[in-house]
């Protein structure tokens, strides 16, 4: 178990529910700037969030999510996490996930003037993170 | 008077209707608890979403940034959300009522429309309509809204437009629901909201203004996205009403007309009646 006065508060809550509410002594996550980990009394934080699995520490327990998008805020004794889309990784349909990152991959390679090449990497890197979470299982 | 075959006539067609706005009372009622949900599980998300933006603006208040002030353009963009259906009240001519009674110039005003009974009322009227995203009303999911923020957002950055303004019916509870027009860019926030949040030093990562940056388009689609909702759950809501007091006063006219119905039979028994006796007598 975790020791009482290193756990704090998480919360991730996506538009369309509250994806998941606890306690934790670790928090992994990726931001814009690359992964980071957050213990208690952090100092106070907001940054953007990056396509990444968060893994949630309490004690032996360890929980994993795919989250897309958004940003967290981080406070002494807690953390929100506003995501714009997150899925544990049971809820993920790999086979879709390989789909998007087929069509992903090949709008890349084969790409003309009119191709969103921003898109199709941001499309690529959401399936690579789904495919990825799903393995978590 | 009208003849007994007349009354029992209406009296049948009005029944049919009643048949008609009960179901329909009835499916926007499962309809409107469907989308209730909805709309309280996106209140935390906005709640939360409020809080940081408004937290933010109250650390860096010299900050200037696009989004915080107005473009150049004397432009409005509006995003419209009704329904696509009718037979919901005043649910739709409420909405556009909000619009139309702005002292805008129509020349001014980039209408925005989402929903198809605010697109064809605003046309009508001579207003310009630069987009209509009507069937994403059927079911709103989060994309949906922040493809069309996207949209509304790329034309304030370009200098289109100058503000961007959102009318939409929110949803208070299940009897009110309230036609509302709200500032989305340049963002604003209560005074009173800027000084409370302003006694934890907080970090920003990457800088104040990339954060901005990154947070206030996610910001406008949240508010975006539970606007939709919201007027998805309104809908219902004005419908069902509309139908209950269609059902009620069916009702009432039924029982009018089978009053007038029965006094008709009973004065042509009469009659008969009367009829039959002069006869007898004539033939005594």
């Amino acid at each position: 178990m975790a020791e009482a006065n290193r756990v704090f508060e998480i919360e991730i809550i996506t538009p369309d529910r509250v994806f998941y509410t606890g306690e934790a002594d670790f928090l992994e996550f990726t931001t814009a700037d690359g992964d980071v980990g957050i213990y208690k009394d952090h100092i106070p934080l907001t940054t953007v969030l990056a396509p990444g699995i968060v893994t949630i520490h309490n004690g032996d327990e360890v929980k994993q999510a795919a989250v897309h998008a958004g940003f967290a805020e981080i406070l002494g004794d807690k953390v929100i996490l506003l995501a714009e889309l997150a899925e544990w990784p049971n809820e993920i349909d790999v086979e879709r996930a390989e789909a998007a990152k087929a069509r992903a991959e090949e709008r890349l390679a084969n790409h003309t003037a009119d191709t969103d090449i921003v898109r199709a990497e941001f499309a690529l890197r959401k399936a690579l993170i789904r495919i990825d979470a799903a393995r978590l299982k | 008077m009208a003849s007994m075959r007349d009354i029992k006539r209406r009296k049948q067609s009005i029944s049919s209707t009643q048949q008609i706005t009960k179901a329909m009372k009835l499916v926007s009622t499962v309809k409107l608890q469907k989308a209730k949900t909805r709309a309280e599980a996106t209140d935390p998300y906005f709640h939360y979403m409020y809080k940081t933006v408004s937290s933010i603006l109250a650390k860096s208040k010299n900050l200037s940034h696009p989004f915080l002030t107005a473009g150049e353009s004397t432009k409005k963009a509006v995003v419209v959300i009704t329904s696509n259906r009718g037979l919901a009240g005043g649910y739709n001519s409420n909405v556009v009522k909000l619009v139309t009674g702005e002292d805008w110039d129509k020349e001014d005003v980039d209408i925005y429309a989402i929903g198809g009974k605010g697109a064809e009322a605003l046309a009508h009227r001579g207003y310009h309509i630069a987009d209509n995203a009507s069937e994403i009303m059927e079911n709103p999911t989060y994309s949906d809204a922040a493809a069309m923020c996207q949209k509304v957002l790329d034309a304030f950055v370009n200098g289109e437009v100058g503000e961007i303004y959102l009318a939409y019916t929110h949803f208070k509870n299940t009897v009110s629901h309230e036609p509302e027009l709200i500032k989305l860019l340049p963002v604003e926030i209560d005074e009173e909201d800027l000084n409370e949040g302003s006694d934890i030093l907080m970090n920003y990562e990457p800088n104040e203004e990339e954060a901005l940056n990154m947070i206030i388009p996610k910001y406008v689609t949240s508010l975006f996205y539970g606007a939709l909702v919201e007027a998805v759950a309104s809908e219902n809501g004005a419908r069902m009403q509309a139908m209950d007091s269609a059902t009620s006063n069916a009702e009432e006219m039924i029982s009018d007309l089978t009053l007038k119905y029965n006094r008709a039979r009973q004065g042509s028994i009469t009659q008969e009646l009367t009829e039959i006796i002069a006869g007898a007598n004539a033939i005594s």
